[in-house]
């Protein structure tokens, strides 16, 4: 049990897949400037992630590894991955369109998210069990999510800054992703 | 090697298999068009447009939320295409675009010295803003902060300036805007808004029926944008002709000038950028809404009927106007005669809405050529009753139906048709006339008979000249034109000769009482005060309902509820729906017998209800809405910084020349005296207003 709650809070926290690792960079310069995109998208994240992590890693251990094609890991799991994304689409768009309403409109955005892609790839290299996957995938997806909600919170606070010329929109925002990686790195050494 | 690519092409084939299967089995059915617009627009999800990605944009424009000229990237060749795909004319596509309403700017005081950081969001959280007014702009320009396309700037004045070319109505600016100041909008949205409590409106644009932006229109006119201030006030009033003639405009009694000096003379500058148009001898373009399909019939050309067919045009309707008469105008065509509204200038404004495609049946009686049912199956989906009040109340008195005796809409009626050469029946009048009533109707009767050469025409009134609820202009003008006034005296009896024609007419005088419930004071008679003067002709004028014998004839009619002056009932007088889903009324025909601009807003209100009863939108009535009051903290006692400077006066044809012929009597005010009458409007809004500067 122990072992589990180390696993989460390294995984949101200690090795954030955003702010300690910088996987996962576009969405979040893309839909951190509102708090409703914001949210919306870590939903949708936290949503793929978790499937993601359980299909890839079943395709490592029932196909890639008996067969020895450990060396197509990479291409083989973009091609789930972006499968995966479309058909949970459709699924959600038939049978239960009120999630659909609020995260279909991420789905698409996300079907090469690196992010998702980093966090399938770590739970093979660290060699991870069926369930510390399961739970690796979701807690770096919530890390993701709470890096990117706590990030929109900041950019809206910013708007009403005085921020000079030249740095302001992106700029001012790669600035403060990297005060807020900083911070991240406090916690550094817990686990 | 090999395994390899046996591998990605068993996986390629696998993933391939699953997906084109989930696709059979999860279809939902999708308009094919979005697809085919999302593989038009620039696909870089760049949420430029406000919405979440292109696939969301392209929905969007299949639901009709965004215009085809959505995606700022692709440019005017994708919008083209977007458009040619919609069946649309990307021009006349429903662009959205800010709007600023607040124009208050630098004018409106502040309450607190405010130093924090120059954001409106920071200054809107200490106490709503540092201004007076607690809905204007607070200036400090996150709008301008927010657009992405340069499209708008902090003006001179200190409010926000919209640059239409350049907006792409994203919303970015509705957004950032804390007090709802910016908004974005469509034409249909434009047209259908009513006035709500919480809108920058100075007392004359909340007291209109009709809902115009006066002051815009006035600073148009001051700018010399003539042509904006008419579309100022068709965004509103599609009878601009007609109500800038005769208009009793309630709005100059709510001019805060007239608190300290006479009030603007509104009315005639709206007569003045009207005629300006039609004399400018080319029309100005009417846009309409892409055509939705739907069918709505609107019974009754009148006002009410020609607003609301007007504005269900506009929001994209197929119209047809049904009426009884041979030609359109209803009341201001039948009623009003010739010299206060010339036929050629109405039908001139009457042209210009049947221009926009509304199709008209004249000659045809609801009840008892076509009724609800014929319509239904025709495949109007909504009707409109805006049937006016054409039945003169009977004064019940002995001897009212003797010969020569006429009731008011007949004889004008009868007249009207005779002038305009409908019908060759003649009308005969008498040489000692009277007429019964004080409303606009008597007084039209007695300017009629004058013009026709009667010796002597009076009016017989049962209270003063202060109740008389005729419009001051008219009881003025008739004075000066000689027509005789009996105040104070209640009819009793009409005698006739013994060829049965009217010889006589015997009233008792009356004086005034105790205030009875319109706040008027109630008249008594005096007894034993009989009086009796000689006539050859009486016309009674006094009041008029809707003709609503139909009701009783016809088996679906049946149901339509009636108030009990035959009205037509409405549970929500916003909403003008009748008890029966599909049936709206509106102008005389709803309120009894009223004004021009009552049933011009009346219609407009209607057609409001009409749109979202067609579109499958519940009928409901404007939140916050400003309905017959005003809000309270604009209304002032004083207002300092007002100079008196004196009104522009009517210009009308001279006494002698205007009682020999028909020629219109009152004329249109000069370009200099417009400009001088625009300069005294004070161009106010909720609380702030310009000062005179000297
Ligand atoms: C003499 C007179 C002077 C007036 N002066 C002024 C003034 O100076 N200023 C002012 O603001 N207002 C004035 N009014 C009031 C104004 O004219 C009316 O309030 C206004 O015309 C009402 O418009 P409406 O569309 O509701 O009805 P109407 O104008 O009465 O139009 C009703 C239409 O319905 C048609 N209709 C009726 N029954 C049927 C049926 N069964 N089937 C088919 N069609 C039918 C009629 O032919 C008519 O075209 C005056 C009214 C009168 C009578």
């Amino acid at each position: 049990m122990g072992d589990y709650i180390v696993l989460i809070i390294s995984c949101i926290f200690v090795n954030n897949i955003m702010l300690a690792q910088f996987l996962g960079n576009c969405p979040f310069f893309g839909t951190s400037k509102k708090m409703e995109t914001a949210v919306g998208m870590a939903m949708a994240v936290i949503f793929v992630l978790v499937l993601a992590g359980v299909i890839t890693w079943m395709a490592e251990a029932f196909i890639l590894k008996p067969f020895n094609l450990e060396y197509l890991r990479t291409i083989a799991f973009i091609v789930v991955i972006a499968s995966l994304v479309q058909f949970v689409e459709m699924f959600l768009k038939k049978s239960i369109p009120a999630l659909y309403a609020g995260l279909g409109i991420f789905l698409p955005l996300i079907t090469t998210n690196c992010a998702v892609m980093g966090a399938c790839l770590i739970n093979i290299n660290e060699e991870y069990t069926f369930l510390q996957a399961l739970v690796a995938s979701f807690s770096y997806a919530v890390g993701f999510g709470l890096a990117l909600i706590l990030f929109a919170g900041v950019r809206e606070k910013i708007l009403l800054a005085r921020v000079p010329k030249p740095l302001q929109d992106t700029s001012i925002a790669l600035v403060t992703a990297g005060i807020l990686s900083m911070a991240f790195y406090a916690f550094k050494g817990m686990v | 090697m090999l395994d390899a690519v046996i591998f990605m092409l068993g996986l390629g084939g696998v993933c391939g298999v699953v997906l084109s299967a989930a696709s059979k089995i999860f279809y939902v059915y999708e308009d094919p068009r979005i697809a085919e617009i999302e593989g038009m627009l620039a696909g870089a999800n760049c949420g430029g447009c406000g919405f979440a990605g292109c696939a969301a944009a392209a929905a969007g424009v299949v639901n009709g939320k965004a215009s085809p000229s959505v995606c700022i990237v692709a440019g005017p060749e994708t919008a083209n295409a977007v458009a040619a795909v919609m069946g649309v004319d990307p021009g006349s596509a429903e662009p959205k675009k800010s709007n600023n309403l607040c124009e208050g700017g630098h004018r409106a005081t502040d309450r607190y010295i405010y130093s924090g950081i120059n954001s409106c969001r920071a200054l809107s959280q200490l106490y709503g803003g540092k201004r007076d007014c607690s809905i204007g702009c607070l200036g400090y320009g996150d709008c301008v902060k927010s657009c992405l396309f340069d499209a708008i700037e902090m003006g001179p004045d200190g409010y926000p300036v919209v640059n239409e070319e350049k907006c792409v109505g994203c919303g970015a600016c509705e957004t950032a805007c804390p007090k709802n100041i910016l908004v974005v909008r469509t034409m249909s949205d434009k047209l259908l808004h009513f006035n709500q409590e919480t809108n920058a409106l100075a007392p004359c644009a909340q007291t209109c029926p009709a809902e115009i932006d006066i002051p815009e229109y006035i600073a148009r006119i001051k700018k010399g944008d003539y042509a904006g201030a008419v579309n100022t006030i068709r965004e509103r009033n599609p009878l601009l002709l007609a109500c800038g003639r005769v208009c009793p405009h309630p709005c100059e009694d709510y001019c805060r000038r007239g608190i300290e000096d006479d009030p603007v003379s509104i009315n005639q500058l709206k007569r003045f950028v009207a005629d300006y148009e039609m004399n400018s001898g080319s029309r100005l373009p009417v846009t309409c809404a892409p055509s939705t399909g739907k069918k709505a019939a609107v019974v009754g050309g009148g006002p009410a009927g020609l607003s609301c067919a007007f504005f269900l045009r506009r929001l994209g309707h197929d119209v047809t106007i049904y009426d009884m008469m041979p030609k359109l105008g209803g009341m201001i065509r039948y009623g009003i005669p010739e010299y206060r509204l010339p036929k050629e200038v109405l039908q001139w404004e009457i042209d210009g809405i049947l221009n926009l495609g509304v199709d008209y049946k004249p000659n045809v009686k609801f009840g008892k050529d076509f009724d609800l049912k014929s319509l239904k199956a025709d495949g109007f989906e909504a009707v409109f009753l805006g049937i006016g009040a054409w039945k003169d109340y009977s004064l019940k008195v002995e001897g009212e139906d003797l010969d020569g005796c006429f009731t008011g809409i007949d004889f004008l009626t009868r007249f009207a048709v005779h002038q305009q050469k409908d019908s060759d029946k003649s009308v005969s009048i008498g040489t000692k006339c009277a007429v019964i009533g004080g409303g606009n109707t008597a007084i039209d009767c007695v300017r009629t008979l004058i013009r026709l050469g009667a010796k002597e025409v009076s009016i017989i009134y049962r209270r003063t000249r202060k109740e008389m609820p005729a419009n001051m202009v008219e009881i003025e003008a008739a004075e000066h034109e000689g027509v005789l006034f009996n105040f104070l005296a209640a009819p009793t009896r009409v005698i006739g000769d013994e060829n049965g024609k009217v010889k006589g007419l015997e009233y008792l005088k009356m004086e005034l009482g105790e205030p009875d419930a319109s706040g008027r004071r109630r008249p008594v008679p005096i007894e034993g005060s009989e009086t009796v003067i000689d006539i050859d002709m009486l016309v009674t004028a006094i009041g008029q309902g809707p003709d609503t014998g139909f009701v009783e004839d016809i088996d679906d009619l049946k149901e339509l509820e009636l108030t009990r002056w035959n009205t037509i009932d409405a549970a929500n007088p916003e909403t003008l729906q009748a008890n029966i889903p599909y049936v709206f009324s509106g102008g005389d025909a709803y309120t009894g017998a009223s004004l021009v601009v009552e049933a011009i807003g009346g219609g407009r209100r209607a057609a409001r209800s009409i749109h979202q009863y067609l579109t499958e939108q519940p009928v409901e009535p404007v939140t916050d809405s400003l309905y017959k009051t005003h809000i309270k903290e604009s209304l002032f006692d004083t207002v300092p910084g007002v100079n008196k400077k004196a009104r522009t006066p009517m210009p009308e044809l001279p006494v002698d020349a205007r009682i020999k012929s028909f020629v219109e009597a009152d004329l249109v005010i000069s370009e200099s005296d417009a400009q001088f009458e625009s300069s005294r409007c004070l161009s106010c809004c909720r609380l702030c207003y310009n000062k005179d500067s000297n």
